[in-house]
């Protein structure tokens, strides 16, 4: 049970913050490059906790390299939405967006919930999640009533991400959605953005089965320590 | 080429107890975005616990050129300061 | 390190002849180790090189992300992964520091990024040659940030205030930098066969760059007299070249890895390390922008800038709205 969870929870930072870092010298000012690199950071050291918990509650020896680097694309347990491509800014904003807000309401749950090895992580992580959220969110904002152009495109980033959001409630977290749809559409017409319609959600990521993007995220992620199987860094 | 986006001076309050001193700018389209950026470049290590930021433009500064007529004046009001006072050594607390 | 002028310095006019008695003001305050400010009357040349002088600095940090960033989805650890991410986002934050410094002098980042992405503007040599392997990020941080040091803790001191305490902030929060790349450089050097491998070729590809981020000799450095009397540059090129050298070989040594040159000796009765002839013919070639990824460079900031404009164009919108909202 812990180990799931650490797992799913360690994946899905791990694997946006890997995102987040693709825009690092690439971002529309500086002061976003260095918003996007913090945000990547606070995932990273998610990453790393998250991983350790799910190691040691496994206790086979894997620590949270072991973990990010040595694991199978089918091992991988982190939900689709955060191995989309980053595509235009308006589409990470979306990605972004979608999953914090998520991330901020599990958060503060775990910590009053979880396993203590869990509710510890997600008790330091919900101050994090909750800045990325708000930022995500002004962001929807500005660009939703921004231009013609931006808010076309905060529509379209939008509508790539929105079919993967079902899978962030299954099961133990389907209790989460009626307040994150409050939440997402609260801000959706603050921007002046139609809640997308319906779609048939895309799901499989929390059972192993991945999008087309997680081989290529994982063959640069894990790149040095596979060809030097024997080496430490 | 677009338009630019607006100049913002921040200022960070390293801990309480202490005033604001400034610290540089940021380039921002509204507040939030210039606080938001003032966190993520000057507080990356701890460097504060509360921010203002305020568009450079608003920003009043003296001329160096006045200089002489608003700072000089003060120069020879020495009673303003306690060094000009002569007290016995053997006269305490004052 | 970006401070080595790389551009001719015709456009720095005399003195106009009115401007006599100011301009004695203003040598007797530098000279007197005193800071100009902002709003203090400086003679125009000094303005300009300090534009260009900062400016460089600043390019050189943002175009200097994208060498490093190369390897940031591939590092071979979670702690490698953050660090490289963190010291990425201070080169970041450095050039941003940098940049405000500049615009105290009246001109706008926004022209600053575009002398730069029109090559108008130069930024340190260095970052056009390529990261070819993990072992560059030890490389870079032990060697490009080393020499870096170098030349920015004595601009703390810069006479220009807006500068130094730029140099300040930036000296801080760059201890770390060479550090962990001193500390990743030692990893390798005490690892594998191959990583052995990695380290020295690092350091065989990165050696000769480093030594001419220092900048051409000192008999070929015209303004050199000049920027050293208005605390613009505080040491020469071949001064800081030596100290470089002289503390770099023994952590080289430590390492047990060999420095690329063969005649690098130890002379007594100069009491530093004699080194080997520098290509110039190199550096001039990269100076003028026939770097192996010079290209690659700068179409990545230029597609950064521009692909985005969008992004800040809608901010700009949302916020004339947002302000035409409130005010009705």
């Amino acid at each position: 049970m812990t180990v799931a969870l650490a797992t799913s929870l360690g994946d899905d930072a791990l694997i946006l913050g890997q995102r987040l870092a693709e825009w690092c010298g690439h971002a529309p000012t500086l002061e976003v490059d260095l918003a996007l690199a913090n945000i990547g950071l606070d995932l990273l050291g998610q990453a790393q906790f998250f991983l350790g918990a799910a190691g040691a509650a496994e206790g086979q020896g894997r620590d949270a390299d072991t973990l990010a680097y040595r694991r199978r694309e089918d091992e991988f347990r982190n939900c689709l939405l955060v191995e989309q491509p980053n595509g235009d800014f308006a589409r990470t904003i979306a990605r972004q967006f979608l999953f914090s807000t998520w991330q901020a309401l599990l958060f503060p749950d775990l910590a009053q919930s979880a396993a203590p090895a869990i509710a510890a992580i997600a008790q330091k992580a919900a101050k994090e999640v909750a800045y990325h959220a708000r930022f995500a969110a002004e962001w929807v904002v500005r660009l939703g009533d921004g231009t013609s152009e931006s808010h076309r495109r905060m529509a379209d980033g939008l509508a790539w991400c929105w079919r993967f959001t079902d899978e962030l409630f299954m099961d133990d977290t389907a209790k989460f959605r009626p307040e994150w749809d409050s939440h997402i559409n609260a801000t959706l017409t603050q921007a002046g953005l139609a809640t997308p319609k319906p779609v048939r959600g895309i799901t499989g990521g929390r059972h192993g089965r991945h999008t087309e993007h997680l081989g290529h995220i994982l063959s640069a992620l894990q790149y040095l320590q596979r060809v030097y199987p024997d080496a430490t860094w | 080429m677009t338009n630019a986006l607006p100049l913002w001076e921040v200022f960070v309050r390293a801990k309480n107890g202490l005033a604001h001193k400034h610290v540089g700018s940021v380039h921002a389209a509204d507040p939030r975005m210039a606080l938001e950026a003032a966190r993520d470049v000057y507080t990356r290590r701890m460097e504060g616990v509360s921010l203002w930021v305020l568009p450079s433009a608003s920003i009043i500064a003296s001329d160096p050129g006045e200089s002489p007529s608003l700072f000089d004046p003060a120069e020879d009001k020495i009673y303003r300061h306690p060094t000009f006072y002569i007290v016995p050594d053997n006269i305490k607390h004052i | 390190m970006y401070t080595v002028s790389l551009s001719p310095e015709t456009d720095l006019h005399i003195v106009a002849a009115d401007d006599t008695q100011r301009n004695a003001v203003f040598e007797a305050k530098v000279a007197d180790d005193q800071f100009i400010e902002p709003k203090d009357w400086m003679p125009d040349a000094y303005r300009k090189t300090l534009i260009r002088q900062i400016s460089q600095h600043a390019h050189s940090e943002i175009v200097g992300m994208l060498p490093e960033g190369n390897w940031l989805t591939r590092a071979p650890s979670l702690r490698r992964k953050a660090i490289l991410l963190a010291k990425i986002q201070d080169e970041c934050g450095h050039g941003l520091y940098l940049y405000s410094a500049a615009e105290t002098l009246g001109i706008s980042r926004d022209d600053m990024t575009e002398a730069l992405h029109q090559g108008r503007a130069k930024y340190s040599t260095i970052f056009n040659y390529p990261t070819l392997t993990w072992a560059d990020m030890g490389a870079i941080g032990w060697l490009v940030d080393g020499a870096a040091i170098l030349n920015q803790v004595p601009l703390q001191r810069t006479s220009y205030g807006p500068y130094a305490r730029a140099m300040v902030r930036i000296c801080k929060e760059e201890s770390f930098h060479q550090r962990q790349g001193y500390e990743s450089m030692m990893v390798l050097a005490q690892g594998t066969e191959g990583q052995r491998r990695m380290a020295q070729d690092a350091l065989n590809r990165w050696w000769w760059p480093s030594l001419m981020m220092f900048g051409p000799p000192d008999d070929q450095s015209p303004n050199s007299a000049q920027s050293m009397r208005w605390r613009i540059k505080r040491d020469s090129n071949d001064a800081l070249r030596q100290k470089f050298v002289d503390v770099t070989v023994p952590q080289a040594q430590a390492l047990g890895l060999t420095i690329p040159d063969p005649d690098l000796k130890w002379n007594e009765t100069r009491n530093a390390y004699d080194y080997g002839a520098i290509d110039w013919a190199e550096f001039h070639a990269v100076v003028r922008g026939e770097g192996p990824v010079a290209k690659e460079r700068l179409a990545a900031r230029i597609d950064a800038w521009e692909s985005n404009a969008w992004v800040r164009d809608a901010a700009l919108a949302h916020e004339a709205k947002r302000s035409q909202r409130k005010a009705a």
